[in-house]
């Protein structure tokens, strides 16, 4: 079965380009082997409290939790990319495993398609 | 080989005239091009109603004349679509909307066309955002 | 082995240090659209460290008017050279 990541790297809500990602994760995992890593601003999609209510934009860090129902498994981060935001492991409401740059690398060629958003 | 190629940017962004000259070169190389997929502000690309200037490069038209002449296979995806105001006749008839405006030479599909596509080509090529 | 495709300005993104940051040695980099400005010439953008697997599509960097400024080690193709790298590479990440 062909393997396919899924790269999301913007924040969620300047913008539909990590909702929509995280829907084409949802249709993929259908069909194959799907993994998310989260890199640059992407990884603010699974901060903790946000709270979305009063701005009107969907709250979809909430649908990362339900990833593992579709068999979405492993999510990961750039650790460097989590520390240059302040953040730990703590920060986030899904459980994310952090790599280094070497893993990340390792994690891109394990892969037969890379789909950024 | 077999390539699928994603547009996820706005027609006449970088992204789609790259796409575009992308897609074109795949053909004259002697590859196969499986299918567009048009993602997210890229699904803009299908809209039949743009006038673009004269002096422009009509690159929607382009896009047609590339599945005219080669068979290409253009989907918009249809999440994408509806959420920007992308229709075609049975949508907008779904939908009790008064108008369509999804160009002859696009396909209104799922995202399941996206993975499809990542599954039987050799390569796939996202072009976009913007 | 991956082939990686930049399209924006590295003045305004970070899309071209990321991907810098998680290039393999065998890897390579297709700057098109604004990532061709990473290709101006007396300025390090961290291109360098990939010498030689860099490669910027002509048609941006002529509509930019970079022919004449870009660095030395920067491969410059056509899009008919861009389908023919990404059949060498195993996969394509785009960076945008």
């Amino acid at each position: 079965m062909k393997r396919i990541l899924f790269v999301q790297s913007k924040a969620p809500h300047g913008g539909l380009q990590g909702q929509e990602g995280l829907d084409a994760v949802l249709m993929g995992s259908a069909f194959a082997e799907c993994t998310v890593l989260l890199l640059d601003d992407g990884i603010f999609q699974v901060l903790s409290g946000q709270d979305t209510g009063a701005l009107g934009t969907k709250d979809y860090a909430v649908t990362y939790r339900a990833l593992s129902d579709y068999g979405v498994d492993r999510i990961y981060c750039s650790r460097d990319h989590l520390e240059a935001r302040g953040l730990s492991t703590g920060d986030l409401l899904v459980k994310v495993d952090p790599l280094s740059d070497d893993e990340v690398k390792a994690l891109m060629a394990h892969h037969d398609v890379i789909l950024n958003f | 080989m077999r390539f699928a190629l994603v547009v996820q940017g706005a027609p006449f962004s970088g992204a789609s005239f790259s796409a575009y000259h992308f897609a074109n070169a795949v053909i004259t190389t002697g590859h196969e091009l499986y299918r567009v997929f048009f993602y997210q502000d890229g699904v803009y690309s299908g809209n039949a109603l743009s006038v673009p200037p004269q002096d422009e490069w009509d690159i929607q038209l382009k896009w047609e004349q590339l599945h005219l002449r080669h068979d290409v296979e253009l989907i918009v995806c249809i999440a994408s679509s509806l959420r920007r105001g992308l229709l075609d006749s049975t949508e907008a008839e779904r939908y009790d909307k008064p108008a369509h405006n999804l160009g002859s030479a696009f396909e209104i599909s799922g995202l399941g066309q996206l993975i499809d596509a990542s599954l039987n080509s050799d390569r796939v090529i996202t072009f976009g955002p913007c | 082995m991956i082939l990686h495709t930049v399209n924006k300005s590295p003045l305004r993104e970070s899309s071209l240090g990321s991907c810098l940051q998680f290039m393999a040695q065998a890897d390579a980099i297709v700057l098109l659209e604004d990532g061709v400005y990473a290709a101006i010439k007396n300025v390090d953008f961290g291109l360098g460290a990939a010498s030689g697997r860099v490669y910027a599509l002509e048609s941006d960097i002529k509509a930019r008017g970079l022919d004449a400024r870009l660095r030395d080690d920067i491969k410059v193709i056509g899009y008919e050279d861009f389908v023919t790298l990404c059949t060498e590479y195993d996969v394509v990440k785009s960076w945008s």
